[in-house]
């Protein structure tokens, strides 16, 4: 029996069983709000697992389930390539990781101005130049392909915003749809600074024991989805 | 003996060797604080290395070389000249699937001395050979000195200089920079675009403009840096001829004694390279005094630049097909003067990793 992993609540429960849904593939929570139980009708082998999207790329890893619904930016961050195989791409849930600066940092524009910001910034200060952020992985990725140095990653796990009007950091890199909640920060998106366009994904775990039955099963999906199979 | 124990007494015997040649044994903790180690290399090290949390220290690092506590001893209470060989774990992460492990032994050597650096140049690298000799390994050395010399000596702002000398590590950034500098690639949009923006007004009234000021990077900082990019977009390129010389030497790769012939050659048009050009000499002098054959030793002038930032001079590896390098090492004086608050020395390490030599001596199961 196929297990997927999809979001237990919130928009992103709703977008996702729509799309399922649109596709001949229907998704329900069954029993009470609070009971995080579900039941699928119009494939057979599957079953599904309502999980906070957080925890999705998690349970992928260890292959406790062997499909999950989950944003692109939570497993690009969390997982390595070859830990799981995308199926489809779902469309909802975009938002870009970006890289964002004071509105008042005139002198920059470019992630090359934020290293050369940066390298100043060290000087004068004596601490390398902070980016608040929870994505961690992605953006010192990022920063080291695109050659910055003198910088310093700071967690902050929410309201990261808002960090650089609190002293903690100067720059942020977080995840934005509109980029409103940025300007009302004072904030300005760096052109080339985006570091990753997020969407919900439907993934396949490569660690999960994929039966033959399983296979038949993720066969008989990919067709109603109408994507094509991946190999697992 | 299992593979664990047949390593750690390969790692005995190197260390024997090391402290015969006349090195204190010298021991560091594991847990270091991250911080020194986050300062010296930055973000990069962190992908590296493992951070724990203390609720009292705070970040901690488990070791991820010798190379920093033992400059931090040096420089609190050794005495001079010294000489220090240290054997023990160290701890890296290493990615999926890699064939390196994350935590192996690592035996080394450090020299710290003012008298004749070539000498322990020479000293460290005929130790290593000696050590290792019979393994079937390939001695690659390189020298970052020459490169910054160059740079140093170009006919350009001392802000394009610094910026060149600061991505001195980083090659792929540190072309781009020297591509932009010297005329061959295109201003980029984006700065262009910040360009006409900065003429249009004075900084000042552009930062008002901006709206509400956030940040501990002050408005004295941003007119600052904005003054420059005007500055820096009415400078002349760097000459073509020696931009050429430049990236002639960046790729510059030939037996050391026609290295140093090659680099007399280009000399006359670079003059600022001739100290370090005199003390490669020196350095080729004191290898061969050791019987080291420099016709036929391997020159790469860009060797060690992506290695984690602190060489600035001789650098040196042992290499095998299939592995990571079995020994390397280098000079690292400008490490001695960040982490000895105001206090210097020259001085040069290397490390060989006795797992790598246990599995060339075929001792491994």
């Amino acid at each position: 029996m196929i297990r997927l992993g999809v979001p237990s609540k919130g928009r992103l429960m709703q977008d996702c069983f729509d799309w399922f849904a649109a596709r001949g593939v229907v998704l329900r929570r069954t029993g009470s709000d609070r009971e995080y139980a579900g039941a699928v009708e119009g494939v057979e082998g599957v079953t599904p697992v309502l999980l906070s999207a957080g925890e999705i790329p998690r349970e992928l890893a260890s292959g406790r389930i062997h499909l999950g619904v989950t944003g692109s930016d939570l497993v690009r961050e969390q997982l390595d390539a070859d830990e799981v195989a995308e199926v489809a791409r779902l469309g909802f849930g975009r938002a870009d990781l970006v890289i964002a600066v004071p509105n008042v940092w005139i002198d920059v524009e470019t992630v090359d101005d934020l290293d050369a910001a940066a390298a100043a910034f060290r000087k004068v200060h004596g601490h390398r130049l902070r980016i608040a952020t929870k994505y961690h992985r992605l953006v010192r990725d990022f920063l080291t392909a695109q050659g910055v140095a003198d910088y310093q990653l700071v967690d902050s796990q929410g309201a990261t915003e808002g960090t650089v009007k609190n002293g903690t950091a100067e720059a942020i890199a977080d995840i934005t749809s509109s980029g409103e909640t940025l300007r009302a920060n004072h904030l300005r998106i760096l052109p080339d600074g985006l570091i990753h366009s997020s969407e919900a994904v439907l993934w396949a775990s490569r660690a999960a024991a994929w039966t033959a039955e399983d296979r038949a099963a993720l066969a008989r999906l990919s067709q109603m989805l109408g994507v094509p199979g991946v190999s697992v | 003996m299992t593979s664990k124990a047949v390593i750690r007494a390969e790692g005995e015997r190197l260390l024997a060797a090391f402290l015969e040649a006349g090195a204190v044994a010298m021991e560091a903790d594991i847990l270091q604080p991250a911080g020194t180690l986050l300062d010296l290399y930055g973000e990069d090290i962190r992908a590296r290395a493992y951070v724990t949390d203390d609720p009292l220290r705070g970040e901690m690092m488990l070791r991820p070389d010798f190379t920093v506590p033992v400059v931090q001893a040096h420089m609190a209470h050794g005495a001079e000249p010294a000489r220090y060989a240290y054997l023990g774990e160290v701890f890296r992460k290493q990615a999926r699937g890699a064939q390196e492990a994350c935590e192996y032994l690592q035996v080394g050597y450090e020299v710290f001395d003012r008298s004749a650096p070539e000498t322990a140049d020479a000293e460290v690298f005929a130790l290593f050979r000696d050590l290792l000799a019979g393994l079937g390994l390939r001695p690659v050395t390189g020298d970052i000195g020459i490169l910054m010399a160059a740079v140093c000596g170009l006919e350009t702002t001392e802000r394009r200089k610094a910026a060149l000398l600061r991505h001195i590590w980083r090659p792929a950034r540190f072309k781009a920079l020297l591509d932009r500098f010297s005329g061959r690639a295109p201003v980029p949009v984006g700065r262009l675009r910040l360009l006409e923006r900065l003429r249009a007004g004075s900084p000042m009234a552009l930062i008002e403009e901006a709206g509400t000021f956030v940040g501990l990077r002050s408005a004295e900082e941003i007119v600052e840096r904005a003054e420059a990019l005007l500055a820096d977009a009415e400078t002349p390129p760097i000459r073509a001829t020696e931009a050429a010389l430049l990236y002639d030497l960046l790729t510059l790769e030939a037996p050391a004694a026609h290295a140093l012939a090659h680099l007399r050659g280009i000399a006359p048009m670079l003059p600022a390279i001739v100290p370090a050009v005199d003390r490669f000499a020196a350095r080729l002098e004191a290898l061969a005094a050791k019987g080291v054959a420099v016709e036929t030793l391997t020159f790469e002038a860009s060797h060690g630049r992506t290695a984690l930032e602190y060489y600035d001079g001789f650098v040196f590896s042992f290499v095998a097909e299939g592995m990571p390098p079995v020994a390397s090492g280098g000079r690292y004086d400008a490490l001695t003067a960040v982490l000895g608050a105001g206090a210097f020395i020259p001085a040069v390490g290397g490390v060989i990793q006795p797992g790598l030599v246990a599995r060339l001596r075929g001792a491994l199961a």
